[in-house]
């Protein structure tokens, strides 16, 4: 250091305990406040883009687990989606309200863990293991629905491998049942708090403008008042057949984030009310042999099943020739998978459109003039995750 | 069950205003190729008309949201590296996708950060992973991979591990 430098540099990150996760964000620290930031990332990055080359579509669903860690289901079915998309498979009611459950509840558990750790940053505790028990309960319908809790691997291409269990809609039940009033339990801890809102209100503010110049979505771009949402602008898995809102905020700071989420985290409940009464009764996979493995009982009997669990356990099927883009919202943004197919067994070229990845590079601009504590606060309130930004 | 053919993808068209907005373009500029990409409009421009296109339908058209932008390495018929720019008109809810290809010797393009704020990191990844020069790109350096890399991994030639690796058990899968 210079004798006559009047700054300090401090490295936030990468493994430091307010980052949650592995991010570096070189500062510059004029006494508290923030002069100058720099962000490093990649530090876990896997290369997930080359592997998709690699794999067969049905295999490239579990690396897409690895995204967006927090809200794994979402990414499955966005992948499923995609795929299908290419294919020009149909599916039917039933599976679509499926889908919409389980994305609504990866919506709802990826917000606990955004708002439960923010109020953590500014010092309350309690809130965060309120709602981390509904996280659990949340993670135990997934356990029901597919076996596995967070890389969830849910579902297939046409639809899901088993059909909800009894057991999984109870679970289901009984959540829509406990998690409101745990929410509002939450909310009344930190909507009106005197703390948290003099920690939050004009804390890493955007302007809409802005926030679309540096490509913002989800809740972040909502939070400064753009009213985008995949789910409404291009509709997918049957979310029109549902009446919904969509939360916007208004000043695009930490606490409108904030208030965002928790917003959006009644919609979901809604939703997943609506789609859980208006399910039907019908097959929970469309008939598409070529991708959707035939029951186990039949590849020993049948020999047109044999074939097909051959084909799709090596991948020999001929997909269609094209170039897709398929968006889902995701918990934090728009996800979106461009895939081009040359009609081989794997992917010419697979592209995620992550969000974090995009607007995680207005964090300069927005920490600048800041102090070092707002920053950990808007850093938290942006809800990066590492496993997507760095895929 | 029996064994069926895959039926062909039904495919939307796309909007009235996106198809609209190629029409208008397609009479200021030299459109290379033109495509109905599942309902969106897919466009090829010359490197050179690249920026203006873009600037053009940012400025005069209001696609204000750059969504993404990617990298493609086609090698057939001829190997060239391709830029992919995904625009959004969130109003209008029409997506554009403005493609431009580069000869692999001397793959590069006008940066687009001049127009969105959003490109900056979507094409230093970019050229991370093609090595695809943005002119004009305020801080063209690596982001995902570490810095001292030499390769451009998802180029198709290089391969997707180390064949010469001798500590895995190759007898039972076939590396």
């Amino acid at each position: 250091m210079t004798p006559d430098k009047k700054t300090v540099t401090v490295n936030l990150g990468p493994t430091h305990p307010a980052t949650h996760g592995v991010f570096q964000n070189i500062i510059e620290l004029d006494g508290e406040r923030i002069v100058e930031a720099e962000s490093t990332v990649g530090y876990i990055h896997r290369a997930f883009e080359k592997l998709s080359e690699h794999r067969p579509f049905y295999q490239i669903t579990p690396i897409t687990d690895r995204l967006n860690y927090c809200s794994s289901p979402i990414n499955n079915i966005g992948w499923h989606l995609t795929v299908e998309r290419l294919l020009g498979v149909q599916t039917n009611k039933r599976i679509d309200y499926m889908r919409i459950i389980i994305m609504e509840l990866a919506r709802i558990a990826d917000h606990i863990v955004c708002n439960g750790i923010l109020g953590v940053d500014s010092g309350a505790f309690s809130g965060f293991l309120y709602v981390f028990q509904q996280r659990e309960s949340i993670y135990e319908i997934y356990e029901e629905i597919c076996g596995s809790r967070l890389t969830t691997n849910i579902g297939r291409i046409g639809g899901f491998e088993r059909d909800f269990s009894d057991v999984a809609i109870a679970k289901l039940r009984h959540f829509l049942d406990e998690f409101p009033k745990v929410l509002s339990e939450f909310e009344s801890l930190f909507d009106r708090n005197r703390i948290f809102m003099d920690r939050t209100i004009g804390v890493g503010a955007i302007s809409a403008e802005r926030a679309l110049a540096y490509g913002f979505t989800g809740p972040n771009l909502r939070a400064a008042g753009v009213d985008y949402d995949c789910r409404v602008a291009e509709p997918y898995s049957g979310y029109t057949d549902f009446e919904f809102d969509i939360p916007i905020g208004q000043n695009g700071d930490t606490y409108d984030r904030y208030l965002v989420r928790n917003q959006e985290m009644w919609q979901s409940l809604h939703l997943i009310r609506q789609a859980l009464d208006a399910m039907p009764d019908d097959d929970y996979h469309v008939h598409v042999p070529e991708f959707y493995l035939p029951p186990k009982a039949q590849v020993a009997t049948v020999m047109e099943a044999l074939i097909y669990h051959f084909k799709v356990v090596m991948g020999e099927i001929p997909v269609p020739k094209g170039t897709v883009y398929s968006a889902v919202e995701g918990a934090n943004g728009e996800l979106g998978y461009y895939l081009i197919s040359d009609g081989g067994r794997s992917p010419y070229r697979l592209h995620f459109r992550r969000p974090c990845f995009i607007y995680y590079q207005a964090f300069p601009e927005m920490v600048k003039g800041a102090l070092l504590s707002d920053a950990v606060m808007t850093m938290s309130s942006l809800n990066l995750i590492a496993g997507e930004l760095d895929a | 069950m029996a064994l069926n053919k895959p039926t062909p993808p039904i495919i939307q068209d796309p909007t009235p205003f996106a198809t609209e907005v190629i029409a208008q373009l397609s009479s200021k500029f030299s459109l290379l190729n033109q495509e109905n990409q599942y309902g969106s409009w897919a466009i090829q421009v010359s490197p050179a008309d690249y920026f203006s296109v873009v600037s053009d339908l940012k400025s005069r058209h209001h696609f204000t949201m750059l969504t993404d932008l990617c990298g493609v390495h086609y090698v057939e018929p001829e190997p060239v590296l391709a830029v992919v720019a995904h625009l959004h008109h969130l109003p209008e809810r029409s997506r554009v996708f403005v493609s431009v290809h580069l000869p692999m010797d001397d793959p590069s393009i006008d940066s687009l950060v001049s127009l969105y704020d959003a490109a900056n990191w979507m094409e230093r990844e970019t050229y991370d992973f093609f090595g695809i020069i943005f002119k004009g790109h305020p801080n063209l350096v690596r982001i995902l991979n570490e810095d001292s890399m030499t390769v451009f991994p998802l180029r198709k030639g290089f391969p997707l591990e180390d064949a010469t690796r001798e500590d895995k058990d190759d007898r039972m899968f076939g590396r």
